[in-house]
C-alpha cells in the first residue's frame, strides 16, 4: 500500500514553454512538506497541474494518489478522490453563498439519492468558522466577493476543514496575509494535521513555516527539487537566499 | 460552438412537456387565415356581432401592418402565416372537475402536474388546451366573494358589459402586428374580475398548452381588479418538440384600479421552435400597483416586453425579468414603463442568460413626460454570458423630460470564467452543477421573488438547462 502523493519525473508546459521539468517527490500520509523557490521556479504550476487545470499539459512523467493515477482524474473528480488546493488567489461566485457553496461541494460526495444532514452541516460550519473566527455573517455572504485577501485565505481554509481533504496543497496560502490572520490560518491547519493526511505547503518566504512547521522542506528551481532537507533548511534559505544553492552544480 | 452532446442536451431539457396525444378535434379552421377563418371562430363560440366586427376590423389591421424587422430579428420572416392553423378546439365547454377533462387532456395536464399543483395551493386554475380550455376551476369561498375566473370566451358570453369595457382599451389592436393578430383570431385566455376590496390571498393560475403541430395559440387575457383589491396570476406555457415552427401570440391586458395590486407571474418553457411574440401591458390607477415576474425559458424566439402604463398619481410599475438564452435561442425581451401621472415610481430589473450560441437582447422604454412631476424609474439590467460564442445587446431608451424626476440606469455583463467553473470544480462539483449552481447564483436575487413553489420549479428549470448544456 503506497499511502502518499506521489510525484514522478513530471514534465509540464503552459502553451508550449515548459515549466516543470522532472519534477519528482513523495509526501506520505501524516507529514507536512514545504515547497520553497525562487519567482518563477515552477510553485505554482505545480499546484495548478495537481488540481488539473486544463491551461496546463503534461508531457512526462506522473503523479498518483495512493496509487491511484491523479492525471487521469477529472478537475472534480481529484477532489472527491480527496486531493484539495488552497489557491493563492481564490475566485468569487456571485449570487452563491458561502454556506450554498460548501453545501454543494458536501453534496458532490454523496451517493446519488442521498442528502446531506443541514442540521448537523450548519453546526459543524459554525464550529469551524469559529475556529478560523471568522464571523457568521460570512455565511450569508458571496463566495470570496467583496473579502479582504486575508477573509479570502481564511475562506480557503475553512473550505479544506469542511471537505477534510487526504492531501491538500496551499499554494501561497500566506501572501496577502498579516501576522494575525497567518496565525489563525496556520493553527487551522495544524489542528488538521493527522496520520491520515498530508500538506504539500507552498511558500516564498519562511514566515510562514515558523507556525507550519513542515517535516521536509524541497527548493524548487528552474522546474525541479534541487534540494531537500529538514525544517532547518527554510531558515538557512531566509538567511541566505537561493543562490547558494540554485549556484550549485547539482548533484546527480 | 455546439457540440453533438450539446445539441443533444438542448432537446433533452424541455423533455417535460415533449410529449403530444394525436388529434382528435371537433373544430378545425385548417391552414391560413382569412375572413372564413373568422366566421369559422365566431360561429364556433357563437359571438355577438361586435366582436366579429372587432375581429374583421383586427384582420386587416394585420394585414396592413408590415413585420417590425426594421428593428426586429429577421427570423420574424420565417412565419409563414398561411401554414398555421389558427383554431382547434374539441368541442367542449371547459368543466370544474378534473373527471370530465377528456382522456388524453387530462393525462396531458397530470404529465405536467398541474392537478397536484392546484390541490396543493393554488386558489383556481385554467387550462388551456389548444385553442379552448380544458378546465377551469377557482375555489369556492372566492366565487360567493365575488370573483370572477374564467376563460375569454365565456367572460365574454357571461359577462359582455364588464368585459367590453376594458377590452382592446391597453392594447389597442393596432398596437403592433402580433396584437392585431391576436385581436383577430383570440380564443381562450383568461378572464379575471376582483371586486373592490377583495384580496385574493393565493395565487390563480392558468397552463397554456400547445398539443397540435403547426398550431398557433393566440390567447387573451384580460385581469380587471378593483379598487384596494389585490390578485396574483400566474401562467405556465408549455409544447412538444415538433418539426414545423409554433407559434404563440398572446395579448395580456391589466387593470388596476385605485390601490388595488396585481401580481402577474410567468414561466414559460416553451419548446425550441416556438415563436412566442407576446404583447403584455397593464394599466395603473391611483396608487395601485402592477408588477410582471417574468421568466422566459426556452422558445426559438421570444419577443415580449411587458409594460406598465401608470395613469393615476401614485401608481406603481414593476417588471422582473429573467431570460435564459440556450443554444439556438434568441430571448428579446424587455420593459416598458410609461409614466402618465406625478409621483409615479417604476423599478426594471432584468437578467439575461446566454448559453452557447444563445442570444439574449434587453429593450427598455421609460418614458417621462416634463409636464409631470416626482416621478422615478429605476432600471437594472444584468447579463451573463456563459460561452464565448454567446451574446447579448442592451437597448435601453430612457426619456425624461423636465428636471423634477429621479431616474437610475445600471447594466453589467459578466461572464462564467473558466477559472470560476476550475475554482468550483476543485471543490468536487461537476462542470454541470458549477455551471448551475453559477446560474443560480446570478439571478438569485430575483428568485427571491417568485412564490416559493415557483422559485423551485425555476431553480429545477435552470439546473436542467445548464447541466445538459455542457454535456
Amino acid at each position: 500500500m503506497n499511502e502518499s502523493l506521489k510525484i514522478d519525473n513530471l514534465h509540464a508546459s503552459v502553451d508550449g514553454q515548459p515549466i516543470l521539468k522532472g519534477l519528482t517527490l513523495e509526501v506520505p500520509k501524516g507529514e507536512v512538506h514545504a515547497i520553497m523557490g525562487p519567482n518563477g521556479s515552477g510553485k505554482s504550476t505545480l499546484a495548478k497541474v495537481l488540481a488539473g487545470h486544463e491551461d496546463y499539459g503534461v508531457t512526462e512523467g506522473g503523479v498518483t494518489l495512493d496509487g491511484e493515477d491523479l492525471l487521469a482524474m477529472e478537475v472534480d473528480e481529484r477532489s472527491r478522490a480527496g486531493f484539495f488546493l488552497a489557491f493563492q488567489y481564490p475566485h468569487e461566485i456571485p449570487g452563491v453563498t458561502n454556506a450554498n457553496f460548501l453545501r454543494a461541494a458536501r453534496q458532490a460526495r454523496l451517493p446519488k439519492g442521498e442528502e446531506i444532514d443541514a442540521v448537523a452541516f450548519y453546526r459543524e460550519m459554525y464550529e469551524k468558522m469559529d475556529r478560523l473566527g471568522m464571523d457568521r455573517k460570512f455565511t450569508g455572504r458571496s463566495v470570496n466577493e467583496g473579502f479582504s485577501g486575508g477573509e479570502k485565505k481564511r475562506n480557503e481554509i475553512l473550505q479544506m476543514m469542511m471537505l477534510e481533504p487526504k492531501y491538500a496543497v496551499l499554494d501561497e496560502t500566506d501572501s496577502g496575509l498579516d501576522i494575525d490572520a497567518l496565525k489563525i490560518v496556520a493553527e487551522g491547519v495544524n489542528a488538521m494535521r493527522s496520520p491520515e493526511r498530508a500538506f504539500l505547503v507552498i511558500t516564498h518566504y519562511q514566515r510562514l513555516l515558523d507556525y507550519i512547521v513542515p517535516d521536509v522542506v524541497h527548493v524548487l528551481h528552474n522546474g525541479r527539487i534541487i534540494h531537500t532537507g529538514g525544517k532547518e533548511l527554510a531558515l538557512e534559505l531566509e538567511e541566505k537566499g537561493y543562490d547558494w544553492i540554485t549556484k550549485e552544480p547539482v548533484a546527480a | 460552438m455546439p457540440d453533438a452532446a450539446t445539441l443533444e442536451a438542448v432537446n433533452i431539457d424541455q423533455d417535460q412537456g415533449n410529449f403530444s396525444y394525436p388529434e382528435d378535434y371537433a373544430h378545425d379552421a385548417g391552414y391560413g387565415l382569412n375572413e372564413s377563418t373568422i366566421d369559422f371562430i365566431s360561429d364556433v363560440k357563437g359571438e355577438a356581432d361586435w366582436i366579429r366586427e372587432f375581429r374583421k376590423r383586427a384582420l386587416a389591421v394585420f394585414e396592413s401592418k408590415p413585420m417590425p424587422t426594421h428593428w426586429a430579428s429577421h427570423d420574424l420572416e420565417n412565419i409563414v402565416f398561411e401554414n398555421i392553423r389558427y383554431y382547434l378546439a374539441k368541442g367542449q365547454r371547459p368543466t370544474r372537475s378534473w373527471d370530465e377533462v377528456p382522456d388524453d387532456v387530462k393525462q396531458t395536464f397530470e404529465r405536467l402536474g398541474i392537478p397536484e399543483k392546484e390541490r396543493n395551493y393554488l386558489a383556481g386554475v385554467e387550462a388551456q388546451f389548444d385553442s379552448e380550455a380544458a378546465y377551469s376551476n377557482v375555489k369556492e369561498e372566492l366565487s360567493k366573494e365575488g370573483v370572477i375566473f374564467v376563460n375569454s370566451t365565456e367572460g365574454l358570453r357571461e359577462h359582455p358589459d364588464l368585459f367590453r369595457r376594458w377590452f382592446g382599451k391597453v392594447i389597442p389592436t393596432g398596437d403592433n402586428k402580433f396584437s392585431a393578430l391576436n385581436s383577430a383570431v383570440f380564443s381562450g385566455g383568461s378572464f379575471i374580475y376582483v371586486p373592490p376590496g377583495v384580496k385574493v390571498k393565493h395565487p390563480l393560475q392558468a397552463y397554456f398548452r400547445i398539443n397540435a403541430e403547426n398550431f398557433g395559440q393566440f390567447e387573451r387575457t384580460l385581469i380587471v381588479v378593483d379598487e384596494g383589491a389585490e390578485v396574483t396570476y400566474m401562467e405556465g406555457c408549455t409544447a412538444p418538440k415538433f418539426e414545423t415552427a409554433t407559434l404563440h401570440s398572446a395579448v395580456v391586458e391589466l387593470v388596476a384600479m385605485k390601490d388595488a395590486k396585481i401580481q402577474y407571474i410567468t414561466v414559460q418553457n416553451w419548446s425550441n421552435n416556438v415563436f412566442n411574440l407576446v404583447t403584455k401591458r397593464g394599466l395603473a390607477h391611483e396608487n395601485a400597483e402592477i408588477r410582471w415576474i417574468d421568466c422566459n425559458i426556452g422558445s426559438r424566439l421570444t419577443m415580449k416586453y411587458p409594460g406598465v402604463i401608470m395613469k393615476g398619481r401614485k401608481a406603481r410599475g414593476e417588471v422582473i425579468s429573467i431570460a435564459l438564452a440556450n443554444d439556438g435561442q434568441h430571448q428579446d425581451t424587455g420593459a416598458k414603463m410609461i409614466h402618465a401621472a406625478d409621483e409615479t415610481t417604476s423599478n426594471i430589473v432584468a437578467k439575461s442568460i446566454s448559453v452557447g450560441s444563445g442570444r439574449s437582447t434587453y429593450r427598455g422604454q421609460v418614458h417621462i413626460p416634463k409636464h409631470l412631476k416626482g416621478c422615478r424609474n429605476n432600471t437594472e439590467c444584468d447579463a451573463l454570458l456563459i460561452n464565448s460564442c454567446s451574446r447579448t445587446d442592451t437597448y435601453p431608451a430612457i426619456t425624461v423630460r423636465g428636471n423634477r424626476h429621479a431616474t437610475q440606469h445600471e447594466a453589467s455583463v459578466s461572464q462564467v470564467s473558466e477559472e470560476q467553473i476550475f475554482y468550483m470544480r476543485q471543490r468536487g462539483l461537476s462542470e454541470g452543477e458549477a455551471m448551475s449552481l453559477s446560474v443560480n447564483g446570478f439571478v438569485n436575487d430575483l428568485v427571491r421573488e417568485f412564490p416559493m413553489e415557483y422559485s423551485v420549479e425555476l431553480k429545477r428549470l435552470i439546473d436542467m438547462e445548464m447541466e445538459d448544456s455542457v454535456g
